[in-house]
């Protein structure tokens, strides 16, 4: 007789309202005992909602989930989430710098205490650290703060899957190898099986397709809070994986845009570029009207390049330097780009202020007349310029950075990932302004983790470690030479 | 509440200034009926005449505190001291030197507000460390400087400090035109769109170009040289600058930031409030005075005040 | 070396365990080093101030700022600032002063009570995301306001039990020497060694991180501010028993001198990076640093001295020229 495995989690109709934005949208899901679930689902699908949902950190707005057959209702919280055994490794960092190691690991693990509980709390995240990443070199006793982004994730991992007084039943990964490298990945997802042989599950998360498909029992692919297709991992490949992700299919069917009018190096050189840890090799050269991509995975030195090349144009160096004014299009819109408590129209002129003055003062009719110029050109959605930037949906947010950049008078553009997450409608505004710009003169820098928006690039450079280790021109641009060229290292 | 109600109540939350004048005039209205009616119009004379001093403390501090989280200028009260000082000894007493007192006295706070921002900057100490390491050292200097002498102010100098017209001091009418000035400062200049941005992403104004670095110095020299100001005008109006003059002005000027509506946290900052504030709190102090209570119900009803001012607004973002 | 510069040392060892870095090892003697140096100083100036008699005048006076410099430290382990100390130590030298002679339980009960107002601080702090900056200045004149409506003279005694304890003679070691250790270790014990203390510098490291894991913030910014109010409690005890009476503003200074001793010895204002032993350690050196001045003399000119009005400025000089030492050494490391 079939046996049918113990469902460990069911999830059955669950939506999530944040004010006016549906995260989730019934979202019906069962994980048994003892497999590992691939999630996937471009940015905004509602995979961080969800996993938030199953972690006690966020209350479902409709729907029920039940761990271990017990449905909590709203008693269910993250300490009791815990309790039922369900750990969480986020991509954003949940050690604390100041501490140590093992003192990190006893936070996760209250009922070790009394004398020697740092011995006790040392020895299980040592004993875990060295069954996922054998040979990893640490001391429990080294600080946080002293480790490598990588080490502080594998730290993160070991302690998510650390006993100590309970085994953890579901543990869930979320971008686990965005800042391991490829020897570590593999030790985590050879770990994650082993895991799995013994009975727990692990949900992983992953733009990374080739992880899933290895590492995975079945695989859920959502999409705008629902989930569309869910299937044995053997079932996929990447063209279907990402085709019911979506986007890529509308992007497939659009004309390539129209091709450069001369050939490279016909204007004048605009940007010149090494990065900092490499030595010889390629230079990223940007001249004016080209659009130039930076490409590779993501963490890899395409950011802080950009930040260089936008200090070269204050202040230039011997590695990089830049022929005219630069101004930034930034992709962590909280942390490098928006001003919270101020309006759209503030949030815009910001970077233009010189020029809108009348004598010493600013004069309100000329910023009030930008801000207006540029939302009819961007298209921001907005029935009121002065209201607060906030205001605005997170797509339209990102056209005001885009206005402030454009609008100022800065001939070079350097672009950090700045469509991450926003809907397909805006991105395509974007692109016609972006080409039209680059077709009358500036130059752009355009850092994207997304292989669709590359071919909106006349010239890319891919990046590994730090380091620029191919070059690709438009015309030899496919999805496979970008993968292959991300995987090379520096010649 | 009727629907007409609830948008005035609206309309006055909006406006977080406004708050602090109806407080001050509730305070007046409520002193005048327990001093039986009685003064009430020396009593806002008064108010206006001291709040003077608290004002120009106040924008001083509020343009630190809207720089962003962490700035703070606790040097003030040891500058007042020692700017006063300053001031009456280059005076003289002598009524042609007033204007060279009065400079020399905002070029001492100039002095300090550069030397704080020189620890803050080369030395990468915190603003609170460094503007309160500055004021032990300013201390020393001003008893120093002073060594004990009482001077006093030349007398046209004295008068004009305390001279009304119509019964309103000619000190508060100044200071209204220079909190004027302060207005257009904020508001319709690169500067003060510098401070503003500075203080709500410090990351995100660098990253759009503004000069973040020469936003605050400039800021820290403009606060010291409100204390300078002040510290020279307080010296004239009590008759002569004593050290200790200033002590009490380091939590005014604090408090009135943060009652007159300015974010503790930086990026918005709120002139009028500065006045409300200022005059609120003179117009506490004068009722419990004309109740009859001492200085110590005084100190208490303040704080609680301060404490209740804040618990009520909140916090949005985590400051300290 | 002193024995308290003698205990940090075996703090060091651990930092060398942990993983050495020279410049690690230097900014965590540091504070052990300006002590040195400042003793070393007084020894020159004033030999006879190097004995039993010497330090315990030297050091009576330090025992209760360097009570408030860890009450201090406690707030700023949870990433807070109080700038009421100084008034609260005030208000509790005069309750001492005034009550705990002839009315122990009422005195007592008092004292009690105020700590329960400091957790309580604490908790409306935490549940309404107010800036402690603003809320403890509120406080400040609570407590200087309260502490005039009690003693509106300076007067009052200390009880005769406290007096005598804090005026005992040990053998060998003076009593604030061996109260400084004390303090020193049992804080530090507490803070760096339990595995709530840990939980509590984690709140100030990561206070998202620790509520995630399943810990109360709300209970661990109230027991901070519960421990701040005990060792304010402590202060105004011993700063009574030290002076035999009280006076509302006699310890206004006290809260600058917290900051900045606690900063001296080696904390931040944010990241949950404190240490208890360099804070007692810059309290100590702060105190000792104004003794030197005052018994500063260059034998070959004898009419050289530092005039007394320049004590505190040398408090302020030194506090810059130890950051300026440490922001050296953090340069040197990059």
């Amino acid at each position: 007789m079939m046996q049918q495995p113990a469902s460990l989690i069911e999830l059955n109709g669950v939506t999530k309202r944040f004010g006016a934005v549906q995260a989730l949208r019934g979202v019906d899901l069962v994980i048994p005992a003892g497999e590992a679930l691939g999630l996937v689902g471009h940015n905004g699908a509602g995979k961080s909602t969800l996993m938030h949902i199953l972690t006690g950190a966020v209350a479902p707005s409709e729907g029920h989930l039940s761990v271990t057959g017990l449905d909590l209702g709203s008693r269910y919280s993250i300490a009791a989430a815990q309790r039922l055994g369900i750990r969480c490794v986020f991509q954003e960092l949940s050690l604390c710098p100041n501490l140590t190691i093992a003192e990190n690991a006893r936070i996760m693990h209250p009922s070790i205490r009394g004398p020697g509980w740092r011995r006790r709390a040392g020895r299980l995240i040592r004993a875990e650290l060295d069954a996922i990443f054998p040979g990893h070199g640490m001391s429990t006793e080294t600080l946080v703060a002293d480790l490598s982004i990588s080490r502080r994730q594998m730290v993160e991992i070991a302690r998510a899957f650390s006993v100590s007084d309970a085994a953890p039943k579901l543990v869930i990964l979320d971008e686990p190898t965005s800042s391991l490298d490829a020897a570590t990945s593999e030790q985590l997802l050879a770990f994650t099986r082993r895991f799995v042989a013994t009975g727990g599950s692990v949900i992983l998360i992953s733009h990374i397709l080739g992880e899933i498909l290895h590492t995975c029992d079945r695989i859920v692919v959502m999409r705008d809070g629902r989930v569309v297709a869910e299937d044995m991992a053997t079932a996929f490949d990447r063209t279907r994986l990402v085709e019911t992700m979506g986007g890529a299919r509308a992007l497939d069917d659009e004309e390539p845009p129209a091709t450069r009018t001369h050939a490279r190096g016909q204007t004048p050189l605009m940007v010149r570029a090494r990065p900092k840890a490499q030595h010889g090799g390629i230079e990223l050269q940007a001249h004016e009207g080209e659009i130039v991509g930076l490409a590779g995975f993501s963490g890899h030195g395409q950011t802080d390049l950009l930040m260089e090349v936008l200090e070269a144009g204050a202040h230039a160096s011997a590695r990089v330097s830049a022929m005219a004014g630069v101004a930034l299009v930034a992709g962590d819109r909280q942390v490098d780009g928006v001003f919270p408590l101020w309006s759209i129209a503030e949030n815009i002129t910001i970077r233009s202020l010189a020029r809108l003055r009348r004598s010493l003062l600013l004069s309100p009719a000329s910023e009030a007349e930008m801000a207006r110029d540029w939302q009819q050109r961007i298209g921001i959605r907005t029935p009121n310029l002065d209201n607060p930037i906030l205001s605005l949906s997170g797509g339209n947010q990102q056209k005001a950075l885009f206005a402030r950049a454009l609008g100022s008078d800065a001939r070079i553009l350097v672009m950090d990932d700045p469509m991450r997450g926003v809907d397909i409608g805006t991105k395509l505004d974007v692109y016609d302004l972006i080409r039209s710009e680059a077709a009358s003169g500036r130059t752009f820098l355009w850092y994207t983790t997304e292989l669709e928006e590359l071919r909106n690039c006349d010239h890319v450079y891919v990046f590994r470690h730090g380091r620029i280790v191919a070059e690709i021109e438009r015309a030899d641009l496919t999805e496979q030479q970008l993968i292959h060229a991300s995987f090379q290292e520096a010649a | 509440m009727s629907g007409r109600s609830m948008s005035y109540f609206r309309w006055l939350s909006g406006r977080p200034w406004l708050w602090s004048f109806l407080g001050a005039l509730a305070v007046w209205l409520l002193a005048i009926v327990v001093s039986h009616g009685q003064g009430a119009g020396g009593m806002l004379s008064a108010a206006l005449a001291f709040s003077v001093f608290t004002v120009l403390v106040g924008i001083g501090q509020m343009f630190v505190i809207t720089l962003g989280p962490g700035n703070i200028d606790l040097s003030l009260p040891a500058n007042i001291g020692l700017s006063g000082a300053v001031a009456m000894t280059v005076m003289g007493e002598a009524d042609d030197r007033i204007l060279l007192g009065l400079a020399m006295a905002v070029i001492v706070g100039l002095a300090v507000g550069g030397f704080n921002y020189l620890l803050i900057r080369l030395l990468r100490i915190p603003p609170i460390i460094a503007t309160l390491a500055a004021s032990f050292i300013l201390v020393s200097a001003g008893i120093s400087y002073g060594r004990g002498l009482q001077i006093t102010p030349p007398p046209a100098f004295a008068q004009f400090t305390v001279m009304r017209i119509g019964g309103i001091p000619v000190l508060a009418l100044a200071t209204l035109v220079l909190t004027l000035l302060c207005a257009v400062l904020l508001h319709r200049t690169i500067y003060g769109r510098s401070v503003l941005a500075t203080g709500q992403n410090m990351r995100a104004a660098r990253l759009a170009g503004v000069k973040v670095e020469r936003v605050r110095l400039l800021t820290y020299l403009l606060c010291g040289a409100f204390g300078g100001l002040c510290g020279a005008l307080l010296a004239g109006f009590t008759g002569g600058s004593s050290l200790d003059m200033g002590a009490e002005y380091l939590l005014s000027s604090i408090a009135v930031v943060v009652i007159g509506g300015t974010a503790v946290a930086g990026g918005a900052a709120n002139l009028p409030g500065i006045w409300g504030a200022s005059l609120f709190l003179f117009m506490v102090v004068t009722l419990l005075n004309t109740a009859g209570f001492g200085p110590g119900f005084r100190d208490v009803m303040t704080g609680l005040i301060i404490i209740a001012v804040i618990t009520i607004a909140g916090g949005q973002r985590r400051l300290r | 070396m002193t024995a308290a510069s003698s205990s940090v040392s075996g703090g060091a060892s651990k930092t060398t365990a942990r993983r050495f870095s020279a410049s690690r090892l230097l900014r965590t003697l540091l504070p052990a080093i300006s002590l040195a140096l400042v003793l070393l100083a007084i020894a020159n100036f004033n030999p006879r101030a190097i004995s039993y008699f010497g330090f315990t005048l030297m050091l009576n006076l330090a025992i209760p700022v360097a009570l408030a410099t860890i009450a201090q430290l406690m707030v700023i382990t949870v990433n807070d600032l109080d700038l009421s100390i100084g008034a609260f130590v005030g208000f509790t030298g005069c309750v001492t002063a005034t009550w705990l002679p002839n009315q122990p339980l009422l005195g007592c009960a008092i004292l009690i009570g105020s700590i329960a107002v400091y957790a309580g601080l604490g908790a409306l702090i935490h549940l309404r995301r107010l800036p402690s900056i603003v809320v403890t200045l509120g406080m400040s004149f609570v407590w200087l306001g309260l502490a005039i409506l009690i003693r509106p003279t300076p007067g009052g005694t200390a009880p005769v039990w406290l007096h005598g304890f804090v005026s005992q003679r040990l053998p060998w070691v003076p009593f604030p020497v061996v109260a400084a250790i004390v303090i020193a270790g049992v804080v530090h014990f507490g803070l760096m060694r339990t595995t709530y203390g840990t939980t509590l510098r984690g709140v100030g490291g990561n206070a998202n991180a620790i509520e995630r894991a399943g810990w109360s913030l709300l209970r661990a910014k109230m027991t901070a501010y519960a421990f701040a109010g005990v060792f304010g409690v402590l202060a105004g005890l011993s700063l009574v028993g030290v002076s035999t009476s009280a006076d509302a503003n006699m310890a206004n200074g006290y809260t600058l001198l917290s900051i900045a001793g606690a900063i001296l010895g080696g904390a931040e204002f944010v990241g949950g990076r404190v240490s208890p032993i360099g804070a007692v350690i810059g309290a100590l050196t702060l105190q000792l640093a104004a003794v030197a001045l005052n018994f500063f003399h260059i034998a070959a000119l004898p009419n050289l001295r530092i005039p007394q009005e320049w004590q505190v400025g040398a408090q302020g000089i030194i506090l810059i020229l130890i950051l300026a030492a440490r922001a050296l050494i953090n340069r040197g490391e990059r």
